[in-house]
């Protein structure tokens, strides 16, 4: 019993009561599932129980009617158990995630997904302690149809176009060839292997070629889930990264034909050359086959999508399911069906993003993470389980040299293949790339899954298979997967830039997309920069206009990437509160005194780094601004949990925060350029002075404007006066000259100053300390704008 | 899946003494022949001189362009037939040859692309301004700046690559050739980009560009006087700001190299 909390529990003592808390309840899970697994597990297989259970509810039926009174409570296990039994794993799963996290030092030394398999091994072995059977959790169905696809449509929703695209000779290489070399060359030679052995009675003489190579094409694909999980933690750089698990990805339609084709010959015992064809036909069949419905069913999630805008809140619910039907009818055809969530995930995105809200957006991300890493946490705990459940045969040769060739051929392999891919790449492989991209070969539940579909009446040698796919498995997660962090790190192979893309370099990517397309036009031939214009242009043209809704969807990417970055922006200045607080003590007179009379000189590169907002848009701003003053106080009584988005200035409102925030931060920066008397100011400061100027609390030069901004302030509602009070208090540093940006401006100071007042008043009538007063007037200030709207219902109290 | 043979760079058979050139040294020996082909006389005449003599002698002219740009005789050769075809068996070439190119059409960035061919200091001679028209050789010169890097190179050989690369974008952006990208040279720049887009690109652009601009400011001077005033983007900043783009593995088209691909390339793996 308490053996399922050791890995947990060892590193864990002494800590805080918090997570002492949460080692008490994970015990209380696990003495929960203890008492509740040998119910389960004793009726796993699903058909028999329920049958059972219903004959038991008949005769119990049949008693009450007689005998009984009415139960007012009674216990129905069997009823639920099956639900049960799933939501106990997903709370196991969970807070097994939450308990690693909880560890800095234990999850900086051992990847998440080996302290998983531990703790599935020792859940797998107390159910066995027990006495009971262990439900078959890793069982094929389950696995490939509720546990793989999240991952994949996670992967592939979110796959880096881009260097994909731009690698996809080299990953298809990888994937394809590589895949098909480490089968045969596996295959091969264990059966080699296998009959060689001398004067050893084993049964592994028996062994034939074909199993032999059916067994190596199981074990020869890199898994996905493993390579995610484990290269997540590296943060390897952008290349080796998409090489690997490019590969991983893409190998399916080799490893699904490799399967159904020698499972199949295995039946028959023979191979002629048109099998072979066949095979061959069969994989490009299988391939292109799961593109094209993953595309298909992408393409209808785009055109849906395009109509959602009434109903934003099943927005969400169309890209998972068809992707799931993408997955689905791939797998009815047994096409690869990674491979259609792929291209389903990758066409869908771009048309999808477009149409949808970005709350929806943000509900697809965490969605797609949260079922991802739970799936991920499940199937390497259930690897775990099944470990301890299989029914092993373990034969020392025929482990050790499936490990070792395994390793072998991958190196040749990729080793192999680089030489030749080198050739045609122009960014050549080195040679540590190479050992990365061998070395992150990781094996994991996919080969089970497909291990374990084998039938035991037509591979005698199940068991033996199962072992050996298993050990291989847990050499590469553990072995590979915790040496190869220290080995990127010794071989100081480049990392991934953890920077944001930055303006500038959006710009000159594009540029540089334009200039490289139009010197292949000069040169006169056709690489694939002129056909990925092409591409770009015909989707510019046709697709987006039939896909996607609204104008703005279709900007230019340039301009897609500055609204993005804005709102990026916007989000996290609302989201850190304004940044951090500045010290009480601020000098921001000085600092202002000594900017303003140089004004003229100073404002120059202020009025050229403003934008200019065109007056059309500043009068929209002016407008939204008006209307959501008033709007923030009706929205708090008119708070409805059901309305998600009918918000009908939501839109509006969003673009204005984007606006407003670019202007503050645009603001900020350019202080903060300026700013010689204070370098150590905090990038907050210049607002938090400014808005402190305009209400004339903390100021004490220029009183007639302060008395001026108290005397309007008053009315908070009144828009007017407030706007003539605000020219007076043109003592601001950054006060642009354009006339413009200093309407624009005036109006959020006059908005601080409004909210201020507004918190004064509510503080008043709250009783609160000087300190308290004064934090939250620095808080209020130091964002003026939308973050204090983000909580509205705390400082606006009436 | 792969490339077809024929798409295949000539990369591997550049040959030790292909790319490993600092930018500088062949400067001055391209500025040297320049000089000695008549800089008075106009780009023009030096171009009809240059290819007076490689009308007359073209395998070794050739094999000079080659030493001197990095690129195979192959490459030389299929760029020669690529130029003869553009100029209608000119010796020279002028704008509006290219212009005439007609999936060039489409470019936003046409006018800075032919532009860049027709600049002098992309050609290694140090000096500015721009001619009219412009022959083989220093096609071949602005050509030179889109050729891939190697393995072999070693990192200060990338180092100037990079370089190189990174002036020829800086020259497209500064026009005025004062060492400065301004914000109305940057400004028109974004616009460009944007010209196909109709209005909202007229809009966006200077929206986009300002930032961009607030943006290098930010990065490259963090503190600044209120008195400073920051001029433009220097080539410091360019290069700056464009470190993350690796420039030197970016930057480069493939050069068709058909006619000894094989053997070739069997001679490499050999």
């Amino acid at each position: 019993m308490t053996s399922g909390t050791g890995p947990r529990g060892r590193p864990g003592a002494g800590r805080g009561l918090p997570e002492r808390g949460l080692l008490l309840l994970l015990v209380l899970v696990l003495l929960e599932g203890s008492v509740v697994f040998p119910l389960g597990a004793a009726s796993s297989p699903d058909v028999d129980p329920r049958g059972h259970s219903e004959d038991r509810a008949v005769a119990e039926e049949s008693q009450n009617y007689s005998k009984k009174a009415f139960p007012v409570l009674s216990l129905d296990y069997h009823h639920i158990h099956v639900p049960f039994e799933i939501a106990l794993w997903v709370l196991l799963a969970s807070l097994m995630k939450l308990g690693f996290h909880l560890i800095p030092r234990l999850s900086s030394i051992v990847p998440e997904s080996c302290l998983l398999i531990v703790v599935g091994l020792l859940v797998g072995g107390f159910i066995k302690l027990a006495g009971e059977k262990v439900p078959p959790v890793l069982d094929s169905q389950s696995f490939f149809l509720c546990l793989l696809p999240p991952i994949i449509l996670d992967a592939g929703y979110f796959l880096p176009i881009r260097p994909f695209m731009e690698n996809l000779g080299t990953i298809l290489m990888f994937a394809v060839v590589g895949t098909l070399w480490n089968a045969f060359f596996v295959g091969g030679l264990l059966y080699a292997v296998c009959q060689i052995q001398p004067g050893n009675p084993s049964d592994l003489h028996n062994l034939e070629l074909l199993p032999c190579l059916l067994f190596a094409s199981i074990i020869s694909a890199v898994d996905p889930v493993a390579v995610l999980a484990v290269f997540e933690e590296i943060h390897i750089n952008e290349l080796l990264h998409i090489l690997v698990f490019g590969e991983s990805l893409l190998n399916d339609a080799v490893t699904v034909v490799l399967y159904h084709l020698f499972e199949e010959y295995s039946g028959a015992g023979t191979v002629t050359i048109l099998d072979g064809v066949l095979g061959v036909i069969s994989f490009l069949v299988v391939a292109l086959g799961g593109v094209l419905v993953g595309a298909i069913y992408g393409f209808l999630a785009a055109f849906t999508s395009r109509f959602t805008s009434h109903v934003r809140v099943i927005e969400p619910l169309f890209v998972f399911v068809y992707s799931y039907m993408a997955y689905l009818s791939a797998e009815m055809f047994h096409l690869s069906g990674i491979m259609a969530l792929i291209a389903c995930g990758a066409v869908m995105r771009p048309y999808v993003e477009a149409n949808i809200s970005h709350k929806s957006h943000t509900t697809i991300k965490y969605f797609l993470k949260m079922w991802s890493s739970v799936s991920e946490t499940l199937i390497f705990i259930f690897l775990g389980v099944a470990t301890v459940d299989g029914p092993h045969s373990w034969n020392w040769t025929f482990v050790t040299v499936t490990v070792l060739l395994c390793l072998v051929s991958r190196v040749i392999g990729v080793i192999g293949l680089t030489f030749v891919i080198n050739k045609f790449r122009i960014v050549k492989l080195t040679t540590k790339d190479q050992f990365i991209v061998a070395y992150g070969g990781l094996r994991g539940a996919i080969a089970f899954s497909l291990g374990f579909l084998l039938e035991e009446k037509h591979f005698p040698m199940r068991d033996m298979f199962l072992t050996a796919i298993i050990t291989v498995i847990f050499f590469t997660v553990f072995v590979q997967g915790m040496t190869i962090k220290p080995l990127v790190e010794l071989l100081a192979v480049k990392k991934k830039q953890e920077a944001k893309r930055t303006i500038n370099e959006e710009i000159h990517t594009q540029f540089l997309d334009h200039l490289l397309t139009g010197i292949e036009d000069i040169c006169g031939h056709y690489g694939h920069h002129h056909w990925k214009d092409k591409l770009n242009r015909i989707n510019k043209k046709y697709v987006k206009k039939c896909l996607i809704a609204d104008e703005r969807g279709r900007e230019p990417q340039l301009i897609a990437f500055y609204h993005k970055m804005e709102m990026k922006q916007a989000i996290e200045l609302v989201e850190s509160g304004g940044g951090f607080k500045p010290p009480s003590a601020l000098p921001s007179t000085v600092s202002m005194q000594n900017i303003q009379p140089k004004k003229p000189a100073a404002a120059k590169p202020v009025q050229r780094a403003l934008p200019q907002l065109p007056k059309g848009r500043e009068e929209e701003i002016r407008t939204i601004l008006r209307s959501n003053l008033q709007r923030t106080r009706q929205r708090l009584r008119s708070y409805n949990r059901h309305t998600l988005v009918a918000d009908p200035y939501e839109e509006g409102f969003s673009d204005f925060i984007i606006k407003k925030q670019k202007i503050i931060e645009l603001e900020k920066k350019i202080i903060h350029m300026n700013n010689l008397t204070l370098p150590a100011a905090p990038p907050d400061s210049p607002t938090l002075c400014r808005a402190r100027l305009a209400s004339g609390t903390e100021t004490d030069f220029k009183p007639a404007q302060q008395q001026k901004g108290k005397q309007s302030s008053p009315d908070p509602q009144a828009y007017r006066p407030k706007r003539d009070s605000v020219p007076t208090i043109q003592v601001d540093l950054a006060s642009p000259q354009s006339p413009d940006s200093v309407n624009l401006m005036d109006e959020f100071r006059a908005n601080g100053s409004r909210r201020e007042e507004e918190e004064d008043q509510g503080l008043t009538m709250r009783p609160r300390g000087e300190d308290g007063r004064r934090e939250q007037l620095t808080r209020c200030l130091s964002d003026p704008g939308p973050s204090a709207d983000e909580d509205e219902d705390e400082p606006f109290l009436p | 899946m792969l490339r077809p043979r024929a798409l295949r760079t000539g990369c591997v058979d550049l040959g030790p003494r292909g790319c490993q050139r600092v930018p500088c040294a062949w400067c001055a020996r391209v500025g040297d022949r320049a000089s000695r082909t008549g800089r008075a006389g106009g780009a023009a005449a030096a171009a009809a001189a240059a290819m007076g003599a490689s009308q007359t002698r073209p395998e070794h002219r050739h094999q000079d362009l080659a030493d001197r740009t990095g690129f195979s005789l192959e490459q030389i050769k299929n760029l020669h037939k690529r130029f003869q075809q553009l100029s209608g068996d000119e010796d020279t070439i002028s704008k509006e040859n290219l212009e005439s190119i007609p999936t060039l059409a489409n470019n936003p960035i046409r006018k800075q692309i032919i532009g860049a061919f027709f600049d002098k200091r992309n050609q290694h001679r140090g000096e500015a301004g721009s001619c009219d028209q412009i022959g083989f050789e220093q096609f071949l010169m602005v050509m030179s700046h889109f050729r891939p890097p190697t393995l072999k190179m070693t990192a200060e050989e990338k180092e100037a690559m990079r370089r190189e690369k990174l002036r020829f974008l800086f020259n497209m952006h500064d026009t005025d050739n004062d060492g400065t990208i301004t914000l109305v040279e940057y400004r028109k720049v974004v616009e460009e980009l944007l010209s196909k887009s109709g209005s909202i690109g007229q809009e966006a652009a200077e929206a986009i560009a300002d930032a961009a601009m607030l943006e290098v400011a930010s990065t490259n001077v963090p503190t600044m006087g209120p008195d400073d005033f920051y001029e433009g983007i220097t080539f410091e900043h360019f290069e700056q700001i464009l470190k993350g783009l690796e420039m030197e593995s970016r930057m480069h088209i493939r050069f068709l190299d058909v006619d000894t691909t094989t053997m070739r390339c069997g001679k490499s793996t050999s």
